[in-house]
């Protein structure tokens, strides 16, 4: 039984962090454009390799 | 220069360098916000973004792909109209939407909010959900309390946010002494946390946390739904009334929004452009088309001395208006509030969702008495007895209503919009299901309100070479659509020398040494004829006349034909001449047509049919028939109408083909009904739940399970109406 101690606090704590994950999503403006945002990273224009210098 | 060599990590120097590339297209400052109807993939976002900084002068540009449209952050002194000019020039077609109209920000953030709220009671509910689990299959005293006491520690803060809205809307109406449907839910809400406290602190067997969660969370889903279908439909009819960018030129030829224009000023409207105050002119001589107005398809002259209204087209010749009233003040707008007002007779409308409220809400309050008051007098243990009374409460509280009218509305609204149709009423898809009359109206709705050159057949082949080359000189739209004709035909324009217009009359040249004339019957000595035609006269003989009729809209056939079919009567009142009207009426095939109606005749038959019974749907688009509109059960105007039109209509069509009308009646005949089976699938859930609480047999589980079955059906019974067609 002790178990639950841990366990119950950790699935709490890692829903929060779900949670908080979202929230943070929301506030940067990540659903104002679905439809935009998943065309765009077809684009090149994004370069993934910066530059080394 | 210096600071970035003081840093000793090369990442460090690059970072601002990079922070800045990614910050290039957050537009900070909008200027411009364009409307990009026609874009739809991944290379037309970069292409149009890519063009727009090519632009001197554009600091940042970003498109959003879902509203088709792109903000613009830019120097002052770049113009819209070059923006437009260079896009247009790439390929993209693009209009400019008034940025002030557009308050996307704002309704964004109710949106986050109630997505917020969601978020935080699903999260307490899965949470709590899971410790329930260990309750209900067995864990008792201690385990069972410590369980309770977390759940509690969860539940309470997460009601006590994500609920809000309810108590908020609860509260109000208490205090204006009304019931509405957040009354039960609130105090079920509240009740069942309370309750269920109570129960943990005396270490009882049966805690609703999870039941007020879920009721929290399946009633904010509805709210959001119901949230995104009004703003898809107030973001877009936002959109169309920023499509009209009120702008004014003055005499000395400076571009002045209209707001700033004022009573006395002189201002000049070039041909071919709308009309944007009242006025009288005062020099220039020209024809007007007032068809948006009054119907009227035949253009009128106008001199010094003519008064003219906002919204009237100037076609031939430049005229210099003295300004009597603009903006706000201009017939158009005192005509679009009057209506305005007149319309809330039809507000008064009450939705199916409000009247089964209005009889549920009362109801479920007084079960819960009788429940509380029946086991008080049978077993004397109030505490049992308010237990029973709770979930009673719970149980019956309206998880499946309060999602039964949202979420058909958004599948019904998404499947039209799709259609190319924007529902702007909340009722306006049941009003529509009930619709068994519809009223077109002619120039401009059933009819582009373009005319097409009908007889080029019968004109000697000399005439149409020269009246060819004589109409290449205007831009009237009598003379274009006689070129476009001619030159389908091919015919060969004739060798003129000469060409003039002369504004308000018409066009000459010379031939052969002869005078020729193209233009208005007056002019040219010609008896005018009864439809719309204009006339040619070579030398001294008799005129040629040249008649039109006007060109049918695009899908126009097809819904009076699928109306019809569907069993409804089609009426058409136009304006226009008993010729004209009869001939519409005739290609499309409606029985029942009036000539001449004045805009308040238009009304009184609308109104007339509504005393005899009859549920009028009104399409027109003038402001001859925004009375009509008003008057109407349900009124559509295409996109193309007259902002005041549009703003009293329920319905606007955002194509240019009629086509959907016939659809989006069926569809409102069949979102009625899933409405109503989402009703009674809702009231044989209650029928069998109430008298499990009543008889006092409801656990926690019972609660949960009944709950979220009766929400997920009425949601899959609503999504029925996406997939047909």
């Amino acid at each position: 039984m002790n178990v639950l101690v841990y366990l119950i606090p950790i699935s709490v704590f890692l829903g929060g962090l779900g949670l908080a994950a979202f929230f943070w999503s929301i506030r940067s403006r990540q659903y104002d454009d679905p439809e935009g945002d998943a065309n765009r990273i077809l684009t090149g224009d994004y370069d993934d390799h910066p530059k080394e210098d | 220069m210096s600071e970035v060599q003081i840093s000793a990590c090369p990442a460090c120097v690059a970072a601002p360098a990079a922070e800045e590339a990614a910050h290039a297209r957050d537009v900070q400052d909008i200027r411009f916000v364009l409307s990009l109807p026609a874009i739809y993939c991944a290379a037309c976002i970069s292409g149009v973004e890519r063009e727009l900084m090519r632009q001197p002068g554009v600091r940042a540009a970003r498109v959003n792909l879902t509203l088709k449209r792109a903000q613009v952050e830019a120097d002052p002194a770049v113009s819209v109209d070059d923006l437009i000019a260079a896009l247009t020039k790439a390929g993209y077609e693009a209009y400019e939407l008034d940025a002030s109209a557009i308050s996307a920000t704002e309704t964004d953030r109710k949106g986050r909010a109630i997505l917020t709220r969601i978020a935080v009671s699903g999260f307490a509910m899965m949470n709590v959900m899971l410790l329930s689990v260990a309750v209900w299959s067995g864990a008792a005293d201690a385990t069972r309390d410590m369980f309770h006491w977390i759940s509690a520690a969860i539940a309470l803060p997460a009601i006590a946010y994500a609920a809000q809205p309810f108590f908020v809307s609860a509260w109000t109406a208490l205090r204006a002494r009304r019931l509405n449907m957040d009354v039960p839910i609130s105090l079920a809400i509240l009740l069942a946390g309370g309750m269920s406290l109570f129960e943990t602190m005396e270490s009882g067997r049966h805690a609703y946390f999870d039941a007020a969660l879920s009721l929290t969370f399946f009633l904010l889903a509805g709210r959001y739904l119901d949230y995104r279908t009004r703003s898809v439909a107030r973001s877009a009819a936002e959109e169309l009334a920023a499509l009209e960018v009120p702008r004014a030129t003055l005499a000395d030829g400076t571009v002045v929004p209209i707001r700033e224009v004022v009573r006395g000023a002189l201002v000049r409207v070039v041909p071919g452009a709308r009309v944007p105050v009242d006025g009288i002119v005062v020099d220039g001589a020209s024809e007007l088309d007032r068809s948006l107005l009054t119907g009227e398809s035949l253009p009128v002259a106008a001199g010094v001395e003519t008064v003219v209204s906002a919204g009237e087209v100037n076609l031939t010749g430049p005229l210099i208006i003295r300004v009597t009233a603009a903006g706000e003040e201009s017939s158009l707008h005192r005509m679009a509030d009057l209506v305005a007002m007149a319309e809330t007779s039809r507000n008064r409308y009450t939705s199916l969702a409000d009247r089964a409220a209005g009889i549920y809400a009362p109801a479920v309050h007084l079960l819960a008495l009788v429940a509380f008051a029946g086991w008080v007098i049978y077993s004397g243990d109030i505490r049992l007895s308010l237990n029973i009374a709770v979930a009673v409460l719970i149980i019956t509280c309206p998880c499946a209503l309060g999602l039964a009218v949202p979420a058909v509305t958004t599948s019904a609204s998404g499947r039209l919009f799709r259609a190319g149709m924007l529902i702007k009423s909340a009722t306006a898809l049941e009003r529509l299901a009930e619709v068994d009359t519809v009223v077109f109206d002619k120039t401009g709705t059933l009819t582009e309100g373009k005319p097409e050159l009908s007889n080029l057949a019968e004109i000697p082949p000399r005439a149409r070479g020269i009246a060819m080359a004589l109409a290449a000189g205007s831009a009237h739209p009598l003379s274009a659509a006689l070129h476009e004709a001619a030159r389908a035909a091919d015919v060969v324009p004739a060798r003129l020398s000469g060409i003039r217009e002369v504004p308000g009359q018409g066009i000459e040249g010379v031939w052969d040494d002869q005078p020729v004339r193209l233009g208005r019957a007056g002019w040219l000595g010609a008896e005018p004829l009864a439809q719309t035609a204009t006339y040619l006269k070579i030398g001294d003989a008799a005129p040629v006349a040249f008649t039109f009729a006007d060109h049918l809209r695009e899908g126009a056939a097809e819904a009076v034909a699928a109306l019809q079919r569907q069993g409804k009567d089609v009426v058409l009142l136009s304006g226009d001449t008993p010729a004209a009207v009869a001939d519409i009426a005739r290609r499309i095939g409606i029985s029942a047509w009036a000539a001449e109606c004045l805009p308040e005749a238009k009304a009184l038959r609308v109104a007339e049919l509504t005393r005899s019974g009859r549920k009028v749907l009104m399409v027109g688009d003038g402001l001859n028939d925004t009375a009509a509109l008003a008057a109407a059960h349900v009124s559509i105007s295409p996109a193309s109408a007259l902002e005041a039109t549009r703003v009293v209509s329920d319905m606007v069509l955002l194509g240019k083909s009629l086509a959907p009308l016939g659809e989006a009646t069926q569809v409102a005949v069949s979102a009625t009904r899933r409405i109503k089976e989402n009703f009674s699938i809702a009231a044989l859930y209650n029928l069998i739940a109430i008298p499990i609480a009543l008889a006092g047999f409801a656990t926690p589980l019972a609660a949960a399970l009944a709950m979220s079955t009766s929400s997920v059906t009425v949601s899959l019974n609503a999504l029925r109406l996406r997939g047909k067609s």
